[in-house]
């Protein structure tokens, strides 16, 4: 993006124009994600930066809304730290619980939407696959199809047959939802893959599952892991079919924001949105890794 | 040489038709495998086709069939309903059923009274004609002393119960299927001949909000396009380690939960929110004059166009980065000058990426439901806040179904042009 | 093998997950300092008499969560704090269970309970525990020479300023209308007209572009305190929870009040029905209500617990002139109208929601 020694000053005004209106949008795209970290450190109930926070006063900034997340919800939030204060906090504190909630509703729909979704991208991308544009358009609607109508879909259908308002009901729901990217990502993976090597390996004489596990497992994997990060993290953030399908018992992250952002506005929601942020940078980070070693792995240059 | 003998003579051998070891016509053995690989990939695909038609299709067919099936008000007077069904209207000198209609009615008001499937009935009356519901439970309370003349005795109890058009509308929610819930969501209703009217003025409201919902859709896709045109285009061009880390600041919002980017925008836009704050330091705004951005349009606006815009730069940098720098080059070099060169060289050439970004950013956007919800007011809502509400507050669940599957028909062609476009199978992250 | 496996350890882990939860009773009310409240006057108490755990859940009103569980026959709610215009509606629809009012205890003073509970606050189906009432107020440190009538909340003029109000056409199209000059005994004839309704809605479009709309009972106060709003309706115990309880200088205005009861409901097909009764009976006694209204300005429904009322619980402040019953705060005052409300609502809702989006 060097500009060539010969521009014109029109066109070297135009250049840097260009430069700023990039930033802007760099920060237009970025600010909004940074600016909860150091608001969530505010010692004062808002949601804005006050005068002593400007001022870098230490008395200013404070820890309460991290403790929070822990007190809040609790019998005795006050008894000194022991193993009954770590129990009080673990079973009744509200945003513990939703923790627990999110991690093991995302991690079983997560396993349910992988296994299910790879299987059906390896059909998927054999050449011999009858019907695959319109099977394929099927499995990737539930990430086109507004979530209001899949939420009330499953609400009414669920309710029916008594799966509403279990974990079972909201994993089955979220699974669903995370499908459609195990399938993109999986199938993305297959289409550069070399179909001789399943040819090869059974000419040597290995079996339909030896080859899977051997040939084809680890050369997917990227991509069965990213998707499954894909289904982790929208299971992570999904709070429309909670709405409509889970009770409070099954209450998510998510979940709890959106009651705590429509009635008791309080920064304890910034404290767990940094949170959020971090494990947003984790598991980018995750996926950039392994998309660079799977392109290292099938021989594709790297980025 | 003598191979080529050899074969030839094998030919000669050959009688019609190919046959493999066991015999078989080899057109047939291949057709067999052929049906197995078939078979055998389309197994693959069968549990999850099998998982998702329980899990998706089949809820959200059977949520739909309540757009136009409603029994609510057949079940709780049933007698009533079934001979409500056969009278005609037209046939009776004053629009009104006769004495032996009425009585049914009295008979399975009072029985619905006491179950207390009444208020049911009510409710579903009031959908096809408004302002019937205290009618019916003003009767209903009294039903079970009610006299012969059954006829005069309803009459005297309210005047409104020889309304024509109101009795139109019972003979129409008598039966259960019905297309009402269809006509009301978008804003007409039948009159006393059963002919499509307007809805009175005061409460047309879904046309309006499809409309908005549109509008305000594009207007997110069109900044979403404008803000990442020139970010996808800068990604596309700068050396690898510098775009890679550029990059990161697209996909962190990407990979952050909807509901932090939302309170973020909250945290900024609102009144005494940092946006405001700088503002009023600045000395551009007064104390006393604080800009309103949340909490309506431009709350919704601002917040989606945030949450949208990695879905349009991914596929336009997917597509820039496969345009050879050359071409432009070689535009230059034959004389062009640098805005000719980009709007008649270059901007064409990113075209599939526009239309795969700006689809998918419109397709999102119109079914969008939690950011309008939390940030959008009153003007700022769309219509799938508004099926959540029949959903979950009105609970007018047929009318609820009936503007999501309006919604769904929209997003399903629009989900068909993307397919037919851009092909699904191209859809990326990352 | 090893996906299965996986697979179906966590299919056991979702079962146990589950069924692990098995709750004596879940309680729903309104949330923030009411259901504060209720927990210090009931829950506790009850939790410590029976042994039994309490599940508190917060919702913003309505019937409509209660029709979905009774109707998707997955009822998880036991007992339910709701508006008596939803009680009376609920009650027609059969979504909840008809109380026998003769199963309550007699008053602390031995008055049977018939007689000891204020008149109309009984209801086949439901129990009041309290009387309430929607108010407006406002921040006296930001406006010096505050607002004294219901005319004053629509004088955007005279009080410049954005406007606080319920997302719900209940209690506004009645302040609306006191405001426009109709006397409170008059509200209910006039609304009972079309004209009457086009009326309250004119007067509501007069301060339309100032409003923010507010659907939790703890958002007032909050929206007083952040400065979004100047002026904004609240039920009464929200304000003066943030007087008392976080020392905010808010101001109620009672003036055009509305005020209505609470009452308890027990859905049909509740799990837990034996202990929701059981609650129920608890909750209602004399000492529990009396209790209540020391932690928060809402009136007890027995008028044995009328007598008992005190003060705030950790402070000198009296609590009988912060009740919505109060002879001095009913000068100018409303009753919601039930019978009004549950045969109407779906009506002036429709109208309602037609033009905010308008």
């Amino acid at each position: 993006m060097a500009l060539p020694a010969h521009a014109t000053p029109v066109e070297k005004v135009w250049h840097y124009t260009y430069l700023v209106i990039c930033t802007l949008i760099f920060i237009f795209l970025i600010v909004p994600i940074i600016i909860i970290v150091p608001l969530s450190f505010n010692a004062e109930p808002y949601f804005t930066f006050t005068e002593g926070m400007l001022g870098f006063k230490s008395d200013a900034y404070s820890t309460r809304w991290y403790q929070d997340i822990f007190k809040n919800g609790m019998l005795n939030p006050e008894a000194p730290l022991s193993w009954a204060w770590f129990s009080d906090a673990w079973n009744n504190a509200q945003w513990l619980r939703a923790t627990r909630n999110s991690f093991f509703i995302a991690t079983v729909s997560t396993i349910v939407a992988t296994t299910l979704g790879t299987l059906a991208a390896l059909g998927l991308s054999r050449p011999e696959m009858p019907a695959r544009s319109l099977i394929t358009g099927l499995l990737i609607s539930p990430m086109i199809v507004p979530l209001v109508i899949t939420a009330t879909g499953m609400f009414f259908f669920y309710s029916d047959v008594g799966l509403a308002k279990t974990y079972t009901g909201v994993i089955l729901a979220h699974a669903t939802l995370g499908i459609p990217f195990v399938i993109i990502t999986v199938t993305a993976t297959l289409s550069s893959f070399d179909t001789s090597l399943i040819r090869a390996s059974a000419s040597c004489g290995a079996t339909p599952t030896t080859t899977f596990f051997k040939i084809i497992m680890p050369l997917i994997l990227p991509g069965m892991i990213s998707g499954a990060l894909f289904a982790f993290i929208t299971s992570l953030d999904e709070v429309v079919v909670m709405l409509f399908v889970a009770d409070v018992e099954q209450r998510t992250i998510p979940r709890q924001m959106f009651s705590g952002l429509r009635e008791q506005i309080s920064p304890t929601i910034l404290a767990v949105a940094t949170v959020l942020v971090i494990i947003s940078i984790a598991l980018l980070t995750a996926v950039e890794l392994l998309r660079r070693r799977s392109e290292r792995l099938r021989g594709l240059s790297p980025g | 040489m003598a191979d080529s003998a050899l074969s030839s003579q094998r030919i000669h051998d050959v009688p019609d038709q190919l046959t493999t070891a066991d015999g078989i016509p080899l057109k047939r053995k291949l057709a067999i495998s052929m049906r197995r690989a078939r078979w055998r990939a389309f197994l693959m695909t069968a549990p999850l086709v099998l998982f998702m038609l329980v899990s998706f299709v089949l809820p959200i067919g059977q949520m739909l069939t309540r757009s136009v099936h409603n029994d609510s008000f057949s079940k709780a007077l049933p007698n009533f309903s079934v001979a409500l069904r056969d009278w005609d209207q037209k046939a009776s000198a004053d629009g009104l059923p006769d004495e032996a209609l009425f009585k049914l009615l009295a008979e399975d008001m009072a029985v619905a009274r006491k179950e207390r499937t009444i208020g049911r009935a009510a409710t579903r009356i009031n959908y096809d004609h408004s302002g019937t519901r205290s009618l019916f439970m003003g009767a209903a309370r009294k039903a079970k002393n009610f006299e012969a003349p059954y006829k005069e005795t309803f009459l005297e109890l309210k005047p409104k119960w020889s309304n024509v058009e109101m009795w139109a509308a019972m003979k129409r929610v008598a039966s259960d299927n019905t297309t009402g819930f269809y006509l009301a969501a978008v804003d007409r209703t039948y009159d006393a001949n059963n002919d499509i009217v307007e809805q009175d003025e005061v409460r047309q409201i879904y046309v309006k909000l499809f409309w908005r919902t549109l509008y305000l859709s594009g207007v997110i896709t069109v900044l979403c396009f404008l803000l990442a045109y020139p970010v996808a285009y800068l990604l596309s061009v700068l050396p690898l380690a510098k775009s890679n880390l550029l990059m990161i600041l697209v996909l962190l919002p990407f990979w952050t939960s909807l509901l932090v980017r939302t309170t973020a925008w909250i945290a900024l836009l609102q009144t005494e929110g940092i946006v405001n704050d700088v503002l009023v330091w600045l000395g551009i705004i007064s104390d006393d004059g604080r800009v309103q951005m949340i909490y309506n349009q431009m709350g919704t606006i601002i917040a989606m166009t945030h949450i949208l815009l990695p879905f349009m730069v991914l596929p336009l940098y997917s597509v820039m980065k496969t345009i050879p720098p050359s071409y432009m080059r070689a535009a230059r070099s034959l004389g062009a000058n640098q805005f000719t060169a980009f709007v008649k060289v270059y901007f064409p050439q990113t075209i599939p990426g526009i239309a795969a970004g700006t689809l998918l950013v419109f397709i999102l956007a119109i079914g969008y439901y939690i950011t309008p919800a939390l940030v959008g007011g009153q003007d700022g809502q769309l219509i799938s806040n508004i099926i959540a509400f029949h959903m979950q507050k009105s609970l007018n669940w047929s009318l609820a179904a009936a503007l999501g599957s309006i919604l769904l028909a929209g997003v399903l062609i629009l989900y068909w042009l993307y397919n037919k476009l851009i092909g699904i199978d191209n859809l990326k992250f990352g | 093998m090893k996906m299965k496996l996986l697979l179906s350890a966590a299919a056991a882990l979702a079962i146990t997950a589950g069924s692990a939860s098995a709750k004596d009773l879940t309680v729903v009310s309104w949330g923030g300092a009411y259901t504060k409240s209720q927990v210090e006057a009931y829950h506790k108490p009850w939790q410590a008499k029976t042994g039994k755990t309490i599940t508190s859940e917060d919702y913003n009103g309505g019937i409509a969560e209660i029709k979905a569980q009774v109707e998707a026959n997955n009822v998880t709610w036991d007992i339910i704090d709701v508006e008596l215009s939803d009680a009376v509606r609920a009650c027609d629809e059969g979504l909840i269970e008809p109380i026998d009012p003769s199963i309550l205890p007699a008053g602390a003073d031995g008055t049977a309970a018939a007689d000891d509970f204020l008149p109309g606050t009984l209801h086949e189906c439901a129990v009041a525990n309290i009387v309430w009432s929607t108010i407006f107020a406002y921040d006296s440190s930001k406006i010096a020479n505050g607002p004294k009538t219901i005319g004053d909340f629509f004088d955007t003029a005279k009080f410049p300023g954005k406007r606080g109000l319920r997302k719900n056409p209940k209690a506004n199209l009645e302040m609306a209308l006191m405001a426009d000059g109709v006397p409170a005994a008059d509200v209910y004839k006039v609304l009972g007209t079309p004209e009457g309704v086009n009326r309250a809605f004119a007067k509501l479009d007069t301060i339309k572009g100032d409003v923010v709309w507010w659907e939790a009972g703890a958002q007032p106060p909050q929206l007083l305190a952040d400065g979004e709003v100047a002026m904004t309706t609240a039920y009464n115990g929200r304000i003066f929870n943030a007087v008392a309880g976080e020392g905010k200088p808010f101001e109620i205005v009672w003036d055009g009040q509305v005020w209505d009861l609470d009452l308890w409901v027990i859905p049909k097909g509740s799990k837990n029905k034996e202990a929701a009764l059981d609650f129920l009976k608890f909750s209602t006694s004399t000492k529990q209500l009396a209790a209540q209204a020391s932690w928060i300005s809402y009136g007890p429904a027995r008028k044995s617990s009328g007598a008992l009322v005190g003060k705030f619980h950790n402070k000198d402040i009296d609590m009988v002139p912060q009740m919505p019953t109060n002879a001095a705060n009913l000068k100018n005052a409303t009753q919601n109208n039930f019978e009004f409300w549950a045969d109407n609502q779906d009506e002036l809702n429709e109208r309602f929601n037609a033009w905010l989006a308008g």
